[in-house]
């Protein structure tokens, strides 16, 4: 600490907390868009550190596909309660039963894409004007031009040739009724910055994220976990695997990999050696090259 | 691992023309430094491939949005991130397109570095001059003008010094002192990561070595006590009854427990009680440090209020000049009255004066026609409703800038400079 110099993980801490302030003090109704992977894990601990000693003042919000590995569940009930936070949980399920959302179809089916609809009822029900979210924009090229503070309209649209230019540390979160922001106080992290920060900071992640036994089908060229909600044909076999999953998504999308990394430290050691992106695994990400930045305009995450 | 935990942050941006190679050199950075996944790589060949080329296209890996892709320009700021054992960096990349001096802005305002680029057959350009000016009227502490396609000039030193000479000449005039000059190639890798064997006449460093090596610790303000309060914390629970906590991020100087503190604008005095983390209370905390600050009074202080030292003080002020850049389509109104954002105060604010329009080009000050359109710079007289607590922007980058937001549809639509 000599010369009043900070590492970058210093610096990257010490910048999101800046922003959930902002966050809190910008606007009337925020919350954290909680997921229970590890990037709204970190983010969530932010919000410890910015407001402590008091608890963190906004409720965690879960858009549950009800596909989810049952180890996100109880992790994510678990934090709630040590925090001592809200959770609010809006529902795909009933999205799907109103009439409003409509289940895909076929092999690789997924209601991944259905947790826009869910999303954005859930702000409007509870007029939520910043959502807190922990995305990166080193995850994904749509994302690397994202604000920290993203404007979105009244119908929860991100226009991304139309947004407010952004300076300094000066945060713009002005906003007519019925519009939101999204707001990424990780933007600047990357993917090793996440897992040494966690190993750093001993923060508690779903044991998903370790290597560990399971059953498993090859498809798409990942290991695709055996679940109630996965359709198999008749050559796929499940076998039983040692994988870990870099990123948590729905059980039905989220591809594991066959690895040795069971503590904090090898996980670090293979992510900083590691030659695929995490977002590899995702099928979502693999529909089409632009199907992130198509998705993100019409409100998803 | 260790020598990970150790790393700092260098905040970079670049600039140049369209087609001066940018895009290239970006690539070339993030592929030579291993920052480049697998399947990143074989998307970009692809791509290359599709386009009938034998080697990957460095650029594409710089590739933003579908639109972008498609115009196959880039239209605004993107950020980038690579990293070496010594330092993680994060690149704002903007474009070189004449209608974008806003994107530069905005990229360059947090940046501790500025990569310029020249094309080699070409010199130093109208938009060249436009770049430096804009990079000295931000004060980003360290330039590099880099050199590039020295491989389609036979990577002779004379382009090199003539290129440097031009660039100098022009310099001189602004307020820059650390400026370098880097011939490479993007292309081909010369002096980008690895030091080119074809330029034996060059007797400097690598890019990646220099900005590696840049000395940017002293590129914050440690000496001017400058503390904007964000938010109170009153967590009113059993364990902290009494804490009154306020929570914000230093802008400057070194702030201590036990130092004497004015509160402004109310001029209250007290003292720091405790320097409060998570991670416990801590003996010190300097810029850009987010704290919670304790006072040993019972004072009100809230958002928008600032602690300084007592014989330090920022100014309070309700008339402000500032060197402005207009960054919305449509043209200032001069009776409009704009929210204007400084730290973390709020005000509203009129455009009373417009002394001249700065030629970014050329620096030239006109007065005859003071019509601000978007993308003009201009030296400019702010009249606020409340007076801000402001130091220049030479001074302090986060006490010395402001913004200014449209009334009604709430867009950013300047940034200033203080005076
Ligand atoms: N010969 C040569 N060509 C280069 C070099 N750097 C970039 N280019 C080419 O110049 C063109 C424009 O480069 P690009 O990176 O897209 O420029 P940008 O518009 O500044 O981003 C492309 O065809 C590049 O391949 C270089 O060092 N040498």
């Amino acid at each position: 600490m000599s010369n009043y110099n900070l590492t970058h993980l210093d610096e990257l801490e010490n910048e999101s907390i800046f922003i959930l302030r902002e966050v809190f003090a910008q606007f009337e109704h925020p919350c954290i868009l909680f997921s229970g992977g590890k990037d709204s894990i970190v983010v969530t601990h932010l919000a410890k550190k910015a407001f402590h000693p008091a608890k963190i003042p906004f409720p965690l919000v879960h858009i549950d596909t009800g596909h989810n590995f049952p180890e996100t569940i109880v992790f994510r009930d678990q934090i709630v309660s040590d925090l001592d936070v809200s959770l609010i949980v809006g529902m795909v399920q009933e999205s799907i039963n109103s009439g409003r959302s409509k289940e895909e179809r076929g092999k690789n089916a997924s209601r991944n894409a259905l947790q826009t609809n869910t999303l954005l009822d859930t702000i409007e029900l509870h007029h939520f004007d910043a959502c807190v979210g922990g995305a990166r924009r080193d995850e994904e090229k749509a994302r690397a031009k994202e604000r920290f503070f993203s404007h979105r309209d009244q119908f929860g649209q991100w226009d991304p040739k139309n947004q407010r230019p952004e300076l300094w540390n000066i945060f713009n979160g002005k906003h007519h009724d019925g519009e939101h922001f999204r707001v990424f106080p990780l933007s600047n992290w990357t993917e090793i910055d996440v897992w040494q920060y966690i190993l750093g900071e001993k923060i508690q992640i779903p044991s998903l994220y370790f290597a560990h036994e399971r059953k498993v089908i090859r498809r798409n060229d990942t290991w695709l976990p055996l679940s109630e909600y996965i359709q198999l044909d008749e050559k796929e076999v499940p076998l039983q695997k040692k994988v870990r999953f870099r990123t948590l998504g729905d059980i039905t999308i989220t591809g594991g990999y066959e690895s040795d990394a069971d503590t904090l430290e090898k996980i670090v050691n293979e992510v900083a050696t590691a030659r695929q992106t995490e977002r590899g695994n995702r099928a979502d990400d693999k529909r089409s090259e632009t199907s992130m930045e198509d998705r993100k305009k019409e409100g998803y995450f | 691992m260790n020598a990970y935990l150790n790393m700092e942050l260098l905040r970079f941006t670049t600039a140049g023309s369209v087609d001066d190679g940018k895009s290239t050199l970006i690539g070339r950075l993030l592929f030579d430094t291993k920052s480049i996944f697998e399947d990143q790589l074989n998307q970009v060949k692809k791509s290359s491939d599709r386009k009938g080329l034998a080697n990957p296209d460095l650029s594409l890996f710089t590739d933003g949005l579908k639109d972008e892709r498609d115009q196959g320009i880039t239209i605004d700021v993107a950020y980038r991130y690579f990293s070496t054992p010594k330092r993680k960096f994060i690149i704002a990349d903007t474009p070189g397109h004449i209608q974008y001096t806003r994107n530069m802005i905005t990229g360059a305002s947090t940046a501790n570095c500025a990569l310029i680029l020249i094309d080699a057959r070409h010199g130093v350009v109208e938009q060249t001059c436009r770049h430096a000016i804009i990079a000295s009227l931000l004060q980003i502490p360290h330039l590099i003008v880099c050199v590039n396609k020295m491989d389609l000039v036979n990577y002779q030193e004379d382009t090199f010094q003539k290129t440097k000479k031009d660039f100098e000449r022009f310099s001189s005039k602004l307020d820059v002192t650390d400026i370098r000059f880097i011939p490479i190639s993007a292309l081909i890798g010369d002096n980008v990561t690895k030091r080119s064997e074809k330029m034996a006449w060059y007797e400097g460093s690598t890019l990646l070595y220099c900005l590696e090596n840049l000395h940017i610790r002293s590129d914050h303000n440690h000496i001017d006590c400058r503390f904007p309060v964000q938010t109170v914390i009153r967590p009113k629970t059993k364990a902290y009854h009494d804490f009154r906590g306020y929570a914000g991020r230093i802008a400057g100087g070194v702030f201590k427990p036990g130092d004497e503190i004015t509160i402004l604008p109310s001029g209250f005095t007290s003292k720091i009680k405790t320097i409060d983390t998570l991670d416990g209370p801590l003996n010190e905390a300097f810029a850009p440090m987010s704290v919670t600050i304790q006072l040993t009074d019972d004072v009100d202080v809230s958002r928008g209020d600032m602690l300084v030292r007592s014989n330090n003080q920022a100014d309070l002020n309700q008339d402000i000049e500032i060197m402005m850049c207009w960054l919305h389509n449509q043209e200032p109104n001069p009776k409009a009255k704009y929210i204007i954002r400084h730290t973390t105060s709020e005000a509203k604010a009129i455009i009373k004066n417009v002394r001249y329009k700065l030629d970014v080009n050329t620096l030239h000050r006109n007065i005859e026609n003071l019509n601000i359109g978007m993308n003009d710079l201009a030296r400019i007289q702010l009249r606020t409703t409340k007076p801000l607590l402001t130091d220049s922007y030479r001074k302090n980058r986060t006490t010395g800038s402001i913004i200014l937001i449209d009334e009604n549809t709430y867009e950013t639509v300047a940034a200033g400079m203080i005076i």
